[in-house]
């Protein structure tokens, strides 16, 4: 398989061989108070962001799926069962649910109906293909500590993955920056729909995420050069450094701020410590790139010790390993269903990590990393359930939904919009053609929002990336 | 010394050496794809002194064999993965655990990377377990386009001579950006280097003394590589070539006609689009079907259906994963080639009979026959399916170990409530 997320390029290659962005343009000047997408009332100094989603719903009817085996992520499993959504929104789900006079009306007898499958751990758009120089905009290896990068400004909206990951069920996505960095920089969410800007594609009011790498990278990365850190104590120390001074920086501010604010006197803003900051105050969720059960363990008393929570550890291929500490401390863990041994550090993946995170009481997800990944999260979480069950783990269907809807949701702080089929959440919906833990069962609908984003039926429901228009491919007749 | 040169680079079938006595095996009550006729519903296989004995509806249990009732279950030959480096790497990233590649450009063709392999390198025992007895093990590109031979081996052995079942099974070589990137920048330069190279072997092949003493022409390749690539020329060793784009795929079967080789396509991303010239050739395509990311410009037309549209054509399609450690989701990969519309025997066949016909050991593997080696699977269900188990693995008439660090790993850390630590289970 061709695997590329950077981790593996990283992996692999003697160099490393992840591409550098550019160096992103100055910022604007002083907006302390610009408004956070959706949630202007909540975003502090330090969560404030210009760069606001313009996101819309995408024109949507009243619709109704009948006799459908529905899996809700939030309950048992419903047979011959309906769903209605309208206005964006899930209605009612259950059986005996009346189609409304206006509603299209779907039969779904032999289907399976889930949430939109949502991945905590995506690089589309910022590693998109064609995999050119020019667009591998992922990782800004060029510091140890560059929380002051988004994602977002890496990402390219015309990457034609985005497309495939949405045939695959995928409704909404983090895009993360790499792991060659302590702190790679801000994470994005956003849904799933083609648009000519990302802003447009912007979860509205989900968090940004701060992406933070444990490990090998960042210290084989920085260590190649001479610099710091160079081992393990070194990216801890690196880490607690840069923690001192986002707290010193969130008090500057927090002083101004109780002080009248006199703008005047504002304190001079750092974007990098902007990021940590937010963190700090608990509006950035922090997504640790973290592989090994001792380290995330360290982990844990690093952010303990400035005050911070942890939303999800990243890999965490030894998660197995201290399921209880996470369990206990409220901590997701993003895994892969089986990549293991590309590094010392994943030599000791099994195939029941995420059944062991799962049962121990934890938020356990299944995520990608990977543009041919996050096409089948589904088929991820089916090898799971296998091997789980195969060691008399017992686990469910309505269990193992959870890993690629819910779950992911709560790690991206939007679980109460949506991973779930609900009343009231964004009517983010799959039909697929079967049981979605089948290698045979293909995604046949994806709602987003409501509206009708993919069918594998009509060739006019199945969007197109301006890159591939032109550049399709048909039979050569010689 | 030439002589004995010869005899090493020609393709070798190699003796079950070593192995432990195999029992007598019957497996009863058994859902059986032989891959050599229909399905038997509910038939028994007769595994005796590693081979094949009996196999059929009615077919009595020997006395004293060892009986594996299969009832409900679904037995099929040991899956084939024709693309990997099992038993060449242990750890991606750990440089000295490595040996798939070598950038040394006096060793090209004739890297054979058998001599490199660990039979006890992890990854083989966790592709063991789900049901895979054998692979392609493949070397990747170093210094030259010619990245060296392929060997065949079976995920059973102790030693490397016990896993080597023939060497090689091809010269593996790229063209396309990667041939490029190896011949100085352009696609078309792959093309003359590769024609240098055959015309060297074959002027080579009629003036070998002159070239000993040194009164012919140089030649753009070393002596090693001279002779690992005769028999290449003579048509015994297939040439395979990792080629993505549809005009390079037509300019790879041109130049295979041209340059009198036997070819097998490797890769072919789009390949799809031009499947009647291949078949036209009757040239093999071994593929990945996950492949669908248009992650060059070289493979702008890659689709799930590819290897649907190829075996709709004629081509002869075989499975590979182009991986080591999770060569295991070979199954995964076959799977989606039939949701993506290959025909389900079709599939299957891509990681069995069809393997070892491109690979050219079905007369050996590859089917449950009478006389064939006896790799053979129990499953608890559909092997493609994503939650059927593996119940029992035989390679060459022994039931091998499913165990692996892995599950080691899992029995360690089932309980974290010891009152001791879990380092003390082993």
């Amino acid at each position: 398989m061709h695997l590329r997320a950077c981790l593996w390029v990283l992996a692999a290659a003697a160099t490393a061989g992840c591409a550098t962005a550019s160096p992103q343009g100055a910022s604007s000047g002083p907006k302390p108070r610009a408004e956070a997408a959706g949630t202007a009332e909540k975003a502090s100094v330090f969560a404030a962001d210009p760069f606001v989603s313009t996101y819309e719903p995408l024109p949507s009817r009243p619709t109704l799926i009948r006799n459908a085996t529905i899996l809700t992520a939030a309950g048992p499993i419903l047979r011959n069962a309906s769903l209605l959504m309208s206005g964006g929104r899930i209605v009612e789900v259950g059986t005996n649910i009346e189609a409304p006079a206006d509603a299209v009306v779907i039969d779904a007898t032999g289907k399976w109906v889930t949430p939109g499958i949502i991945d905590t751990h995506s690089h589309l758009g910022v590693y998109p293909s064609p995999e050119v120089d020019a667009l591998a905009d992922g990782n800004e290896m060029t510091a140890p500590n560059t929380a002051e990068v988004w994602a977002e400004h890496s990402i390219w909206p015309q990457d034609p993955q985005f497309a495939l990951a949405l045939a695959g069920g995928v409704t909404t996505m983090q895009i993360l920056p790499g792991s060659a960095n302590l702190f790679g920089g801000r994470g994005v969410t956003v849904k799933n729909v083609p648009a000519r800007t990302y802003q447009a594609m912007k979860f509205p009011g989900a968090p940004h995420g701060l992406k933070m790498a444990c490990g090998e990278n960042p210290s084989r990365v920085y260590g190649g050069r001479g610099r710091s850190p160079m081992t393990g104590m070194g990216n801890v120390a690196g880490y607690r450094e840069a923690w001192i001074r986002a707290a010193r920086y969130r008090d500057e501010w927090k002083r101004w701020e109780e002080g009248g604010a006199d703008p005047a006197r504002m304190p001079q803003r750092n974007l990098q410590l902007e990021t940590l900051a937010g963190v700090l105050e608990g509006e950035i969720l922090v997504h640790n790139h973290c592989y090994r059960a001792d380290e995330m363990a360290i982990m844990i008393d690093l952010a303990k010790e400035f005050g911070y929570r942890i939303s999800s550890f990243h890999h965490a291929v030894e998660a197995y390993k201290v399921r209880d500490l996470l369990a206990r401390e409220g901590i997701c863990a993003s895994m892969w269903a089986d990549w293991w041994g590309f590094k010392m550090e994943a030599y000791d993946g099994i195939l029941e990590n995420i059944a062991l995170v799962h049962e121990a009481g934890g938020c356990a997800i299944v995520h990608s990393d990977d543009a041919s990944g996050i096409q089948r999260l589904n088929q991820e979480a089916a090898k799971v359930l296998r091997a789980a069950n195969e060691a008399g783990m017992g686990i469910t269907y309505e269990d193992a939904i959870r890993w690629i809807t819910i779950n992911p949701a709560k790690a991206l702080g939007i679980d109460d919009r949506t991973g779930s089929l609900e009343p009231g959440k964004m009517a983010d919906v799959v039909i697929w053609s079967g049981d979605p833990f089948s290698v045979y069962t293909r995604a046949e609908k994806v709602f987003i929002d409501g509206a009708l984003v993919f069918d594998r039926n009509d060739p006019n429901l199945q969007p197109k990336s301006d890159f591939m228009l032109g550049n399709e491919r048909k039979e050569v007749v010689s | 010394m030439r002589r004995l040169a010869v005899a090493a680079a020609a393709t070798v079938l190699l003796a079950g050496a070593g192995t432990a006595p195999a029992q007598t095996i019957a497996i009863t009550n058994a859902r059986i794809h032989t891959m050599a006729g229909p399905v038997i519903e509910r038939g028994t296989v007769v595994i005796r002194d590693g081979y094949i004995a009996a196999v059929g509806a009615g077919v009595e249990v020997p006395a004293g064999a060892r009986v594996i009732d299969a009832a409900g279950k679904v037995v099929t030959p040991g899956f084939i993965d024709s693309g990997t480096q099992l038993g060449l790497v242990e750890v991606g990233a750990v440089e000295g655990t490595r040996d798939a590649r070598v950038n040394d450009d006096r060793i090209t063709a004739a890297f054979n990377p058998a001599d490199g392999l660990d039979p006890h390198s992890s990854p083989v025992a966790v592709t063991r377990a789900e049901g895979i007895t054998r692979a392609i093990v493949a070397p990747t590109p170093g210094a030259s386009l010619i990245a060296g031979q392929a060997v065949l081996v079976d995920l059973g052995g102790e030693t490397p001579m016990e896993m080597v079942r023939k060497s090689p099974v091809g010269m593996v070589a790229v063209l396309g950006e990667r041939g490029s990137q190896l011949s100085g920048g352009a696609r078309a330069a792959a093309i003359l280097r590769l024609r240098e190279v055959f015309e060297d072997v074959r002027d080579y092949m009629v003036n070998r003394n002159a070239y000993e003493t040194a009164s012919r022409r140089d030649y753009s390749l070393s002596r090693l590589d001279l002779e690992a690539l005769v028999p290449v020329a003579r048509g015994e060793v297939p040439l395979i070539l990792e080629v993505h784009r549809s005009s390079d795929i037509l300019v790879a079967l041109r130049l295979a006609r041209e340059l009198r080789v036997r070819l097998i396509l490797a890769g072919a991303t789009e390949g799809w689009m031009v499947a009647d010239e291949i078949a036209a050739a009757g040239v093999p395509v071994v593929l990945n079907p996950l492949v669908n990311l248009p992650s060059s410009f070289e493979q702008l037309g890659a689709t799930l259906e590819n290897a649907a549209r190829l075996h709709a054509a004629g081509v002869t399609v075989a499975f590979a994963s182009f991986d080591a450690h999770n060569s295991r989701n070979l199954k995964q990969a076959a799977g989606n080639a039939v949701a993506y519309g290959m025909p389900y025997e079709a599939a299957l066949r891509a990681v069995t009979a069809d393997a070892a016909r491109v690979w050219g050991v079905d007369d050996r593997y590859g089917t449950i026959e009478v006389g064939k080696e006896a790799d053979v699977v129990v499953w608890s269900g559909d092997p493609l399916e994503l939650t059927t188990s593996v119940e029992h693995v035989i390679i060459r008439g022994r039931e091998v170990s499913t165990d692996n660090r892995q599950k080691r790993l899992f029995e360690r850390y089932r309980r974290l409530d010891g009152t001791m630590p879990n380092a003390y289970r082993h």
